[in-house]
């Protein structure tokens, strides 16, 4: 059945791998912010072990696109394939409580996520030191990793990740490249909106200009969507970082 | 669930959680209210349930907007719901922090406000009693109210105008309960009007807090 939908995926020039493994899918998707559409007619998959990063300007909703694969709002069109309790959703907020430790806020997401132990997510991310600081003294770059390592302790297979390099200085960046590594290992997948180059180099680029729904429901082009689609994707995949 | 009661609960003991804050408006309503109206104690004494119970709903009100809106403005009210934990248990473990952090406090305390406004000495049991039952309906219908306006900034006003109407029906059988307590009336009535607005709003007002807030994260 999987194999099934890639093929029927790669005739529309979109997947250009065809793995068994797929945990996360996306066919024919329009997402809307403010139920106005801002992506439209994208269609991806992710296969254990694999990176996708997302390109594009700001604004062109890549959060959006991020929220609707982690399930926080309604795709406006297109089916999202994914196992159920797969995904770990990470935003641009990190959710930690500046009241409580570092210890206290992972521990928290730990158990909410079935009690697994904290210990190795902290000297993953570098925490140890900081433990029992309260999250309201960390520095930007901490919260992050903070809210980075919550993932670890999620152990959730699929990682869809907003702009997670943001405030990280070179060296957690590299430690950050090298903990996706490690969770692709495992046979994970991360889905992930990033602006800078994390060295992944195995990570494949999805250009999300090509999808702008304005351009099929702008003035151009009154009638709606779906005019005009299927000539852009092509040349978006399978370009390295 | 369980882990998110005690983060709350942390939280709201910890420095700027507004453990107190009920409790100290409650006070300040109550040690008010004799010197506005005068120290006749039968005139006192037949307000006090009155008084008593809506000291309680208006320090109820006071930290409704606190429930969801801190966890929407650091990201967490996002996490939370692609959590493994369903939107109506995060909900429902709100509103029991709430309620243990603002009205548990306020049925504690209550009989010793009741002596500041001269409560008739047989009331005191129904007192706690109606307090005890009440409260936590005015937490859970306080979600409600927390989760339509959670998206907005300075939503307190519209908070505090959504929830009062659905406020009254407690206020009438609560302080009811007490007055004919006071009065050695039959008490039956109210307390069972009371108990099954109590339980009816906890077995359905979640869902629809839990609905609204899906709502307002999309």
């Amino acid at each position: 059945m999987v194999a099934t939908r890639i093929c029927d995926l790669s005739q529309r020039g979109v997947i250009h791998y065809t793995s068994p493994m797929t945990i996360l899918s996306a066919e024919n998707l329009t997402v809307a912010r403010g139920g106005v559409p801002v992506l439209h007619g994208l269609s991806f998959s992710l296969a254990a072990g694999q990176v996708l990063v997302l390109r594009g300007p700001n604004g062109l909703g890549k959060t959006t696109l991020l929220r609707t694969v982690a399930g926080l709002q309604p795709a406006m069109a297109g089916k999202i394939h994914a196992p159920e309790d797969s995904i770990a959703y990470a935003a641009h907020a990190d959710g930690l409580k500046s009241m409580l430790s570092v210890v206290e806020n992972l521990s928290f997401w730990a158990a909410t996520y079935g009690g697994s132990d904290i210990a190795p997510a902290l000297l993953q991310m570098n925490l140890t030191g900081l433990a029992q600081r309260p999250a309201a003294t960390l520095s930007a770059g901490q919260k992050r990793r903070l809210g980075l390592a919550r993932l670890l302790v999620t152990r959730r297979p699929v990682w869809v990740l907003d702009e997670p390099t943001v405030s990280l200085d070179t060296e957690s960046v590299a430690l950050f490249a090298q903990t996706v590594r490690a969770h692709l290992a495992q046979g994970g997948a991360a889905l992930m909106a990033t602006h800078i180059d994390l060295g992944l180099t195995e990570a494949r680029v999805l250009d999300l200009s090509a999808y702008r729904a304005s351009l099929h429901n702008g003035a151009a082009d009154p009638s709606g969507f779906g005019a005009g689609r299927g000539d852009h994707g092509d040349d978006d995949f399978g370009a390295f970082l | 669930m369980i882990a998110l009661l005690i983060r709350d609960l942390r939280l709201a003991v910890r420095a700027g959680g507004g453990f107190g804050l009920g409790l100290a408006f409650f006070l300040i309503v109550v040690t008010l209210v004799p010197f506005g109206v005068g120290p006749q104690g039968d005139i006192l004494a037949r307000i006090a349930p009155g008084v008593l119970w809506l000291g309680a709903l208006l320090a109820c009100l006071l930290s409704l907007d606190r429930i969801f809106a801190l966890d929407f403005e650091d990201g967490s009210l996002d996490l939370l719901a692609t959590a493994p934990i369903p939107m109506e248990g995060v909900v429902t473990m709100k509103a029991l922090a709430h309620w243990v952090t603002t009205g548990l406090p306020l049925v504690v305390a209550a009989p010793v406000f009741g002596v500041l406004l001269h409560l008739d000495m047989q009331a005191y049991r129904w007192l706690v009693i109606s307090l005890l039952i009440g409260t936590p309906a005015l937490s859970v219908l306080g979600t409600f109210g927390a989760a339509l306006t959670v998206g907005l900034k300075r939503g307190g006003l519209l908070l505090s105008l959504l929830v009062l109407p659905l406020y009254i029906p407690t206020l009438i059988f609560g302080a009811e309960l007490i007055r004919r307590g006071a009065q050695g009336m039959s008490v039956q009535t109210p307390l069972m009007m009371l108990v099954g607005i109590t339980a009816a709003v906890i077995a359905l007002v979640p869902f629809a807090s839990a609905a609204a807030i899906r709502v307002n994260l999309r």
